[in-house]
């Protein structure tokens, strides 16, 4: 099943690979991971997707409080929770192309960022999912880059993952 | 300037400083340009000793060795580059047994890191899946500050090896020094005191219980808890293993002792394990090892599992009372609970169960041939044990004469028995001998070993000449890789693939050219003397060369992905 970690970690040199180095050396896997200072900038903050049976997820939020970097972690598909992932994306758009883009960009709620004579730039946020069915949308052959964020996640309600 | 005069020390002198401030004896090294600064400021003060090692695994095993036979942490002082490379074998290995070090590594300085300079490696990226915790220390004020988080972490909860690497130009900057008294780190709280709620549960499993088991392991040792655990065993009545690790933490001369367990453990303690029906595993991390094959491990139990690391709960068998926590304090309040219920598991059906333990005993399954006209190695070892009395500090290299070792050397007491179990580091017992010497400078310490082990560190010889450690060495030199061999008997169909130790040095010649004492011995009727004559040489180093029977092989033996109740007694005697 895939969850999502949310991790708070020293936001020191090396943490990052501490946590990637973890994953390669017990053999999980890492679908997206994201990280950035929090408003607190001694912490970092990181959201990571993986996927496991439950006895691997256990194992892996267990090794993951084993690293002396981080100071607390939530799994937050064990709760409500709302998850967001940004993407770009460059599109060939030339002729009709150019009107039924902009029309697909809006159904799905993005914005056109940059314009040349021949292509779009589109940002789009959602879940995976939403990213995936723009995709799916356009013709192959007019994408001509991809760049997705990696997952961002945070629990629904009070809920928090902060320190003190 | 208020005035008040304030002294600055170098990073150097403060790194020294720290490490004294700190209660270190010893530091084991060998210095480099990185570490040129600190080894001055060593030079010029007394209180810590530096130990000079030969090369830098010998100095990490040897502060090792250390580390286990006192339960205070290790010291290490390395270079940078290949000072820190050698280094990382020694490392490993007391990460994969938990053994607290503090393993300082010289650095090129910050502003050359990153440039591909002399000698110089990404330490903390190479040491990282290999420690507990490491640092670069990139500002001399937190130099101090440091060194007292690297101690805090290596020893507190499940122990281990933290790096601090310093480059040079910290060592020269100077700063004024004060040594915190205590840290607190906020992503880092060890915890203690188990579940009092799982402690309950696991107290009543275990008093209802008709076959109950105990399966320690070095966990106990590491965290101080022998004699609450053979408080509780006795308590109990329960028939106890220890896994390799844990050797000592429960004195093998009682009868509730049935052995090591695992793969050459012995027969009652194998089938103890799989037949019992409530397992205690306490400061032990059912190694593949230890378990053989997950789905036929002990099926009939239900698992009670006590750890200060939660990681290690539930990793590769699942347990159903699960307690995170140091082992002396929930070992303390389960021997409170106990004596608080005034019950014990039912007499009847616990005597019917050492009724059956009785017959496997009766297997005899470490017997071997006493009437050989070679030297068993087996043999070697009981004379070791009944000539030190049971009372020495046994260091180990790895393979077979490791698991003879094991099997016939009955430690009564915990940090007697030195031996590189998770990592399997041939190498290991020479350099971890000298640490345990420096640390018991009276004790006897035998350092077990085979003709291909000591060679991989041998050049420590010389180090034990230079600080007069009588180590009395026990080559047991079967012109193979035994355990390698072993293998390939077994499931090679005897091709002996480069397990030959083809072109040996003449050990006597090799121990006396180092200043040493060497002896050979070919007759078993010879074992007797030579060792008591080595062991009465109380301030010399003895190399006993033993030219042992080449066909010995070591058992019982679970072959791996087999289940405990599937152990090979020896040929002539397979289970039926």
């Amino acid at each position: 099943m895939r969850h999502i970690i949310s991790i708070l970690m020293e936001n020191e040199s090396g943490a990052l690979s501490r946590v990637a180095g973890l994953f390669s050396a017990r053999g999980y896997n890492i679908e997206s991971l994201t990280v950035a200072p929090t408003e607190d900038p001694s912490l970092s903050r990181m959201t990571l997707v993986t996927s496991g049976t439950e006895e691997v997820i256990e194992q892996i939020t267990k090794q993951l409080n084993k690293l002396v970097d981080v100071v607390k972690l939530m799994d937050l598909t064990e709760g409500p929770h709302i998850e967001r992932e940004m993407m770009l994306i460059k599109v060939r758009a030339v002729d009709a192309g150019r009107d039924e883009l902009k029309r697909l960009a809006d159904i799905f709620r993005g914005h056109i960022i940059d314009v040349t004579d021949t292509s779009y730039t589109i940002e789009l946020t959602g879940t995976g999912e939403k990213l995936d069915g723009f995709i799916q949308a356009l013709d192959k052959k007019t994408i001509l880059e991809v760049v997705r964020s990696g997952v961002s996640g945070i629990a629904r309600g009070e809920k928090s993952l902060k320190v003190g | 300037m208020n005035g008040v005069a304030s002294v600055e020390l170098t990073g150097a002198d403060i790194l020294v400083r720290a490490l004294k401030d700190e209660g270190v004896e010893y530091v084991f090294g060998y210095p480099g340009g990185a570490v040129l600064h600190i080894y001055d400021a060593l030079y010029k003060q007394e209180d810590v000793q530096h130990i000079l090692v030969r090369h830098e695994q010998g100095a990490a095993h040897a502060a090792d060795g250390y580390a286990r036979s006192t339960g205070r942490p290790g010291v290490v002082l390395v270079t940078s580059g290949p000072g820190a490379t050698n280094a990382v074998t020694g490392i490993a290995t007391a990460y994969m047994d938990s053994i607290p070090l503090v393993v300082i590594t010289g650095q090129v300085p910050t502003h050359a890191i990153g440039s591909d300079a002399f000698q110089e490696v990404d330490s903390v990226g190479i040491t990282r899946p290999c420690v507990k915790h490491n640092f670069l220390v990139k500002d001399v004020k937190d130099l101090a500050t440091t060194i007292k988080k690297a101690f805090f972490i290596a020893t507190t909860g499940r122990p281990g090896p933290v790096v601090v690497d310093v480059p040079k130009d910290v060592t020269a900057q100077k700063t004024e020094y004060s040594y915190p008294k205590r840290v607190s780190i906020r992503s880092y709280k060890p915890v203690t005191e188990g579940h009092p709620g799982q402690i309950k549960k696991a107290v009543d499993l275990l008093l209802s219980a008709r076959r109950p088991m105990i399966y320690s392991g070095g966990g106990v040792i590491l965290g101080e808890a022998s004699k609450s655990l053979t408080e509780f065993t006795r308590l109990l009545g329960a028939p106890i293993t220890n896994t390799l690790m844990g050797l000592g933490a429960y004195p093998a001369t009682d009868p509730q002792f049935v052995g090591m367990l695992g793969m050459h453990g012995t027969y009652e303690a194998n089938m103890a394990m799989h037949e019992c029906d409530v397992l205690l595993a306490i400061g032990a991390r059912f190694d593949d090892r230890v378990v053989g094959k997950v789905e036929l491990f002990s099926p009939g139990s239900k698992k009670i599992h006590v750890d200060v690391d939660p990681s290690s709960i539930s990793k590769s068998v699942r347990v159903d009372v699960p307690i995170v926590g140091a082992v002396e304090p929930v070992l303390k309040e389960i021997i409170r609970l106990i004596k608080e219920s005034g019950q014990k598991p039912g007499k009847a059906a616990l005597a019917e169960w050492w009724k059956q333990i009785a017959q496997w005993r009766a297997k005899n399954c470490l017997r071997y041939d006493r009437n050989s006209k070679l030297i068993k190695p087996q043999y070697v070892i009981e004379q070791l044990y009944e000539q030190t009395r049971g009372d020495a500090f046994v260091t180990s290299d790895v393979g077979q004469h490791q698991m003879w070792a094991a099997q016939f050397y009955k430690f009564d007491k915990p940090r007697r028995w030195i031996n590189s179990g998770g990592l399997g580091t041939m190498g290991f017992g020479l350099p971890a001998a000298m640490g345990v010497q420096l640390a018991h400078p009276k004790a006897t310490v035998a350092c077990v070993t085979g003709e291909a082990s000591i060679m991989m560190c041998i050049q420590e010889l010389s180090t034990c000449k230079q600080y007069g450690l009588p180590v009395k060495i026990v080559n047991l030199n079967n012109r193979y890789m035994g355990m390698v061999r072993q293998w390939q008997e077994f499931f090679y169909k005897g091709r002996y693939s480069h397990s030959y130790m083809e072109a040996l040095p003449d050990f006597v010649k090799l121990a006396e050219s180092f200043g040493h004492v060497g002896m050979r011995i070919e007759k078993p009727g010879d074992v007797q003397p030579a060792m008591k004559e080595a062991l009465k040489m109380k301030d010399r180093l003895v190399f006993m060369d033993f030219i042992t029977d080449q066909t010995e092989n070591v058992y019982p033996m679970i072959e791996a992905g087999k289940g405990h109740h599937e152990m090979h007694l020896s040929p002539e005697r397979e289970l039926a």
